[in-house]
């Protein structure tokens, strides 16, 4: 550690600070209270009907399956679980587009902005013959309603555009564009993997039809998420895979009781404490913005400086390369990016979205907040990456090594 | 367990092994997405990679071998689905997730024992154009019969086709691995040897190349996509370890399933056992109460705390006409009675008790009402 650091109280040997909230949370511990008793004693398999363990995890499962509906305003019948937000939105997009082929209708419409799983299913949609158009963003990384509007014709079956984007934290018009989908008659499905339980979300007042819902986003346990199927007017999908008919046929599979239940707690802490976490966060979000800008004043935020995720900052430092940037702050747990791309060296498809240039989108990164990090944190990370890109920017060299042991 | 419950669903759902369940207890705690390249995301890396190689060893694969899926349906799709355009061939028995998979499948006959029908495989096989898949369960998740998937490997592999090997129910229930027989592909799923449920994998030999049916970040060598379910991984990595080492219960199993088989046999000695005269399961007994409806007997056995089940324990809970004793040859008024009966490493002798009372009771009740 350089003397700059000396006064922070940080032991030498503590784990990084974690500040990237959007690649995966911590499990909150009363959501590990809830789930544990059905990875013990309470092991049934819920299609077990015929007798009191497998009803017990049925109930249970049940529970949580109106917990999940409850905060995004559906009905329970209207929730199936899968293994995550990458399974719901390869459901949503190629189960939607699939089922309504039969019907002529073979046009897809999304956004450049996309998480990669969004992106990837609509490509294997244009391998099996459908038109798929690709609707641009503007430098903030909004897409433009009246270009979603003249995208749509008669063959459209499917509008995917998401709800918070993972790297930005950019909120996308989430209302607008479902008026428009309404009002073409198209379905809308928006993946809500980072958004759910972080901004208020209603599938009425939006009409939505189709979202994904991820549980390690939202304080819950990996290998769960959701997809919200709307029953009137019906969305209607083929599966991705069939077998035992559970999920109402949509998704075949025993379904993992104690992860399920994990689903539904984090769902119903979040609703409780949305209202009050998204200020607490944004102001955390603030004096982190501040901290840095007061001594690396060329700090550039991308994305909006409203319209985005309570918890997300997405920075850019220029002179600073991102990952001599993440090297010098080994106390930091940061990202450049999505996870899922973080150990790929282009250059994130969102920023060159944006409009950034490789130099600039090659010196950016992402801070996520969340339920646990707190002032203390957020002033000692300002301090540390402010320090950092300044060297770096003045062209000292700095590597982790010289920054100290993690 | 209490004495006043018998848990005899174990083809269902299996509980959790405890080297299971600290494993995931330690995974839970473990924030960071295994593909963040900070210490949080290596140390969740960490978890990932170390179960990997535990469910490989337990199959006799390398690490690199095994796709973690969200279960045993997911990867039998995957399987069938993810292996290339082939002409694909299933066993009448196997399970709903492998039988609809390819709904234009030929089917492969089985024995009135319940055994897969091998001069059929040869002989449809031959006149099969280009390459082919077949798929082969070890074990049936109903009556528990051990199928030849050694031979049937050798026979597709004669032909140049390749093996899938559904193995949800025999894995860790019988000595053998998806090395040992010959499959080029293989689905295990965690929560029937004693690890969580929501998680599985399919196990790849090097020669077959997949294509995913799940895109996104590139996850699994680009072969399934999506975040890793981590307590889950970690929990099956744990189970499989355990289970493989846990193969001495198998015999104290044995001679409790055929202490009950006996038993019940004794009070009904007309009651069909499915199944018999083949190599099963060691922990499986199908039989019926002839006359008495299998949705009788389970709730009549639910009320007096014996937990079995009418069949496969997927989606409905309304009692389905079984596809398997269908294909057995057994006539629809007689599979309408058969329930399923399973043990496990943890099964006692008093819940065989508790489940020779309980049965014994319906029967001589039906016999009397019946007199």
């Amino acid at each position: 550690m350089t003397a700059s650091f000396a006064r922070q109280t940080r032991r030498a040997n503590a784990p990084p600070i974690y500040l990237d909230y959007q690649a995966t949370t911590p499990l909150d511990r009363r959501v590990l209270d809830r789930m544990m008793p059905f990875f013990l004693e309470k092991f049934g398999n819920p299609g077990s009907v015929t007798h009191s363990y497998g009803r017990e995890a049925e109930a249970a499962v049940e529970t949580a399956r109106a917990e999940v509906a409850s905060l995004i305003g559906a009905e329970p019948r209207e929730i199936a679980f899968t293994s995550g937000a990458t399974e719901s939105n390869n459901l949503a997009i190629k189960g939607a587009a699939r089922f309504h082929r039969a019907q002529g209708k073979d046009h897809v419409v999304t956004a450049v902005s996309e998480h990669k799983c969004v992106l990837e299913s609509a490509r294997a949609l244009e391998s099996e013959g459908f038109r798929v158009t690709w609707l641009p963003v503007d430098a903030a990384g909004l897409v433009d309603a009246g270009a979603l509007e003249a995208a749509i014709d008669e063959r459209t079956a499917l509008v995917s555009i998401m709800a918070a984007n993972n790297e930005i934290g950019l909120l996308q018009p989430l209302a607008e564009l479902g008026a428009i989908c309404r009002a073409k008659g198209v379905l809308f499905h928006t993946d809500a993997a980072q958004a759910v339980g972080k901004v208020p979300i209603d599938v009425n007042a939006m009409n939505i039809d189709l979202l994904s819902i991820s549980g390690h986003k939202v304080y819950g346990p990996k290998g769960i998420g959701a997809l919200y199927v709307r029953r009137r007017p019906r969305a209607r999908l083929s599966p991705l895979f069939d077998g035992g008919g559970q999920e109402r046929g949509l998704r075949s599979g025993t379904l993992p009781t104690p992860l399920c239940v994990g689903l539904g707690a984090a769902a119903a802490l979040a609703k409780d404490e949305l209202s009050e976490e998204s200020q607490r966060l944004m102001g955390l979000r603030r004096r982190l913005l501040d901290g840095i800008r007061e001594r690396f004043p060329a700090v550039r935020l991308n994305g909006d400086s409203e319209r985005r995720l309570p918890g997300n900052l997405n920075l850019s430092f220029p002179g600073a390369p991102a990952l001599e940037l993440m090297a010098a702050c080994p106390s930091l747990a940061l990202s450049t990016g999505s996870a899922c791309t973080a150990t790929e060296i282009e250059p994130s498809h969102v920023l060159k979205a944006l409009g950034l240039s490789e130099a600039l989108a090659g010196a950016t990164l992402r801070l996520g907040l969340g339920r646990y990090t707190t002032e203390a944190e957020v002033d000692f990370a300002a301090e540390t990456l402010a320090a950092a890109a300044q060297r770096l920017a003045s062209g000292e060299r700095v590597t982790a090594a010289a920054a100290g042991p993690t | 367990m209490t004495s006043h419950t018998a848990y005899l669903d174990w083809n269902a759902t299996a509980p959790l092994r405890p080297e299971a369940a600290a494993a995931i207890g330690e995974a839970l705690a473990q924030t960071g997405n295994p593909s963040s390249v900070h210490s949080h995301g290596r140390a969740a890396r960490a978890i990932v990679e170390r179960a990997r190689a535990q469910v490989a060893a337990f199959q006799g694969a390398a690490p690199a071998e095994i796709v973690f899926t969200s279960g045993g349906s997911e990867a039998n799709h995957l399987a069938l689905r993810g292996a290339g355009a082939r002409a694909v061939l299933v066993s009448a028995i196997e399970h709903d997730s492998v039988r609809q998979a390819v709904p234009k499948a030929g089917i492969l006959e089985v024995s009135p024992d319940g055994v897969v029908d091998l001069d059929a495989l040869d002989r449809r096989l031959a006149v099969t154009p280009g390459p082919a898949l077949v798929s082969l369960m070890l074990a049936n998740n109903e009556t528990g019969v051990i199928q030849p998937v050694a031979d049937a490997a050798a026979i597709a592999h004669r032909h140049g086709a390749l093996l899938h090997c559904d193995a949800v129910q025999g894995a860790g229930k019988l000595a053998l691995d998806g090395t040992s027989l010959g499959a080029d592909l293989l689905t295990i799923s965690a929560h029937k040897l004693g690890g969580p449920a929501g998680i599985g994998a399919l196990v790849v030999a090097p020669h077959v190349l997949m294509a995913a049916l799940q895109a996104g970040g590139g996850q699994e060598r680009g072969r399934r996509a999506g975040t890793e379910n981590l307590s889950g991984i970690a929990g099956f990595g744990a189970a499989c370890a355990a289970a493989a080492g846990g193969g001495d219960a198998w015999p104290r199993v044995a001679a409790l399933r055929g202490e009950a088989e006996r038993r019940l046999l004794a009070i009904a000695p007309e009651a069909p056992v499915y199944g018999a005269a083949a190599a099963r399961l060691p922990n499986t007994l199908c039989i019926g109460m002839p006359g008495v409806a299998a949705a009788t007997q389970v709730m009549a056995l639910d009320l007096a705390g014996v937990m079995v089940s009418a069949g496969a324990a997927c989606s409905s809970g309304k009692v389905r006409r079984s596809h398997v004793l269908d294909a057995m040859g057994v006539a629809a008024a007689d599979a309408e009675c058969a329930i399923r009966i399973s043990l496990g490493w943890s099964t006692t002798a008093a819940e065989i008790d508790l489940l020779v009372d309980a049965w014994g009771a319906l029967y001589a009740r039906t016999r009397a009402s019946a007199a």
